[in-house]
C-alpha cells in the first residue's frame, strides 16, 4: 500500500534486483561485504600448496603499491595517479570511467596461510600475490602399516 | 549438483553439442574496458584499462570511421588453481568507438604501459582550430 503511493522507479528497482542477484550468487558473504565493483578487482584461488590472489590494478606505480599481511588479513593499498589534464581550459573530458585516487582492499586469508612466505609481483598491470600454505596443513597420504 | 541417473547416449551427445555452442558463445564474450577520453585542440587522447594485456596480445583496428580495441590478457595461472572468488571473469576485452572525420587516423600513436593503453589521435591538418573573424557591419 505504502509502495503504491509512489510511482515505481525503474532504475532503483533494477539496482535492487541486481544487488539481490549478486548476493544470491555470493555463497560466502563476509563482514567486509561483497567487495564487488572495487578497485582493484580481485580474483582469488588456491592450489594445494598456495593461495593465489590476482589484483587487477593497471597503471599503478609499483612503488606506491603496498601489500601488508597482518593477523591473517591481507591489505592491498596504493594510489593511481590522475591522467586527466588539470588546468587546460581548452580540454574537454568526454568519457571519464577509469578509477583514480587512493585505494585499499582487505581480504581474509585462510588459516593455513603462512605470513612468512608471501611473494608479490606486478606485471602488465596485474599484481599477483602468492601465499604459501603451511606444510603441516598440506594433504598427506598416510601409509597403512 | 549430482544426478542419480546417468544421461543416455543421445542425451550425452546433446549435452556435448550444447557445450560446444556455449563455447562459441563465450569465445565472443568480452569485457568492456573502462576508458578516459580527453579532447584538446590538437586531437583526442584515450586511456583504456587493459590489465594483464601484453603488447603482442593487443589489437587496434581502424576501418573507415570505427576504432576497435581488442585485447586478451595472458595471465600465468598455476595449473591446479581452483578459483574461489572471481571479479574478472573473462580474459578478453573489446570496445568499439566511432571516429569523426576530422581525426587523422593515419597518425594514431599507441603506447601500452602497465596495463594501460594510451592512444593519441591527432586532428587532421585542415581541421586544426581557426579563429573565425567576425565582421562588424
Amino acid at each position: 500500500m505504502y509502495r503504491s503511493l509512489f510511482p515505481r522507479d525503474m532504475f532503483a528497482e533494477m539496482d535492487r534486483l541486481q544487488r539481490e542477484m549478486q548476493q544470491a550468487f555470493d555463497l560466502s558473504p563476509t563482514i567486509r561485504g561483497f567487495g564487488r565493483n572495487g578497485f582493484p578487482a580481485l580474483n582469488i584461488g588456491g592450489t594445494p600448496q598456495t593461495v593465489e590472489i590476482y589484483a587487477f590494478a593497471p597503471g599503478v606505480d609499483p612503488s606506491s603499491l603496498e601489500v601488508n599481511l597482518e593477523r591473517g588479513l591481507l591489505t592491498i593499498a596504493g594510489k593511481r595517479e590522475n591522467a586527466l589534464p588539470q588546468e587546460d581550459e581548452k580540454a574537454a573530458i568526454h568519457i571519464n570511467e577509469r578509477f583514480e585516487g587512493t585505494f585499499r582492499r582487505v581480504l581474509t586469508l585462510p588459516d593455513d596461510a603462512d605470513p612468512d612466505a608471501v611473494t608479490a609481483k606486478y606485471r602488465d598491470g596485474v599484481l599477483q600475490i602468492s601465499v604459501q600454505r603451511r606444510a603441516s596443513s598440506q594433504p598427506r597420504r598416510i601409509t597403512v602399516q | 549438483m549430482t544426478t542419480n541417473t546417468s544421461p543416455s547416449v543421445s542425451e550425452r551427445a546433446q549435452l556435448a553439442r550444447k557445450g560446444k555452442e556455449d563455447d562459441t558463445r563465450y569465445s565472443d564474450a568480452a569485457l568492456t574496458p573502462p576508458v578516459d577520453v580527453i579532447e584538446d585542440s590538437g586531437g583526442i587522447t584515450l586511456y583504456a584499462d587493459l590489465p594483464g594485456v601484453s603488447r603482442d596480445k593487443l589489437g587496434l583496428h581502424v576501418a573507415s570511421d570505427t576504432l576497435t580495441i581488442e585485447a586478451e590478457s595472458d595471465l600465468s595461472v598455476p595449473e591446479a588453481l581452483e578459483s574461489s572468488h572471481t571479479e574478472v571473469g573473462l580474459g578478453r576485452f573489446r570496445r568499439v568507438f566511432t571516429l569523426s572525420k576530422e581525426l587523422d587516423t593515419d597518425n594514431i600513436s599507441a603506447e601500452l604501459k602497465q596495463g594501460v593503453l594510451k592512444l593519441r589521435i591527432p586532428k587532421a591538418e585542415h581541421a586544426q582550430p581557426r579563429r573565425i573573424e567576425i565582421q562588424a557591419s
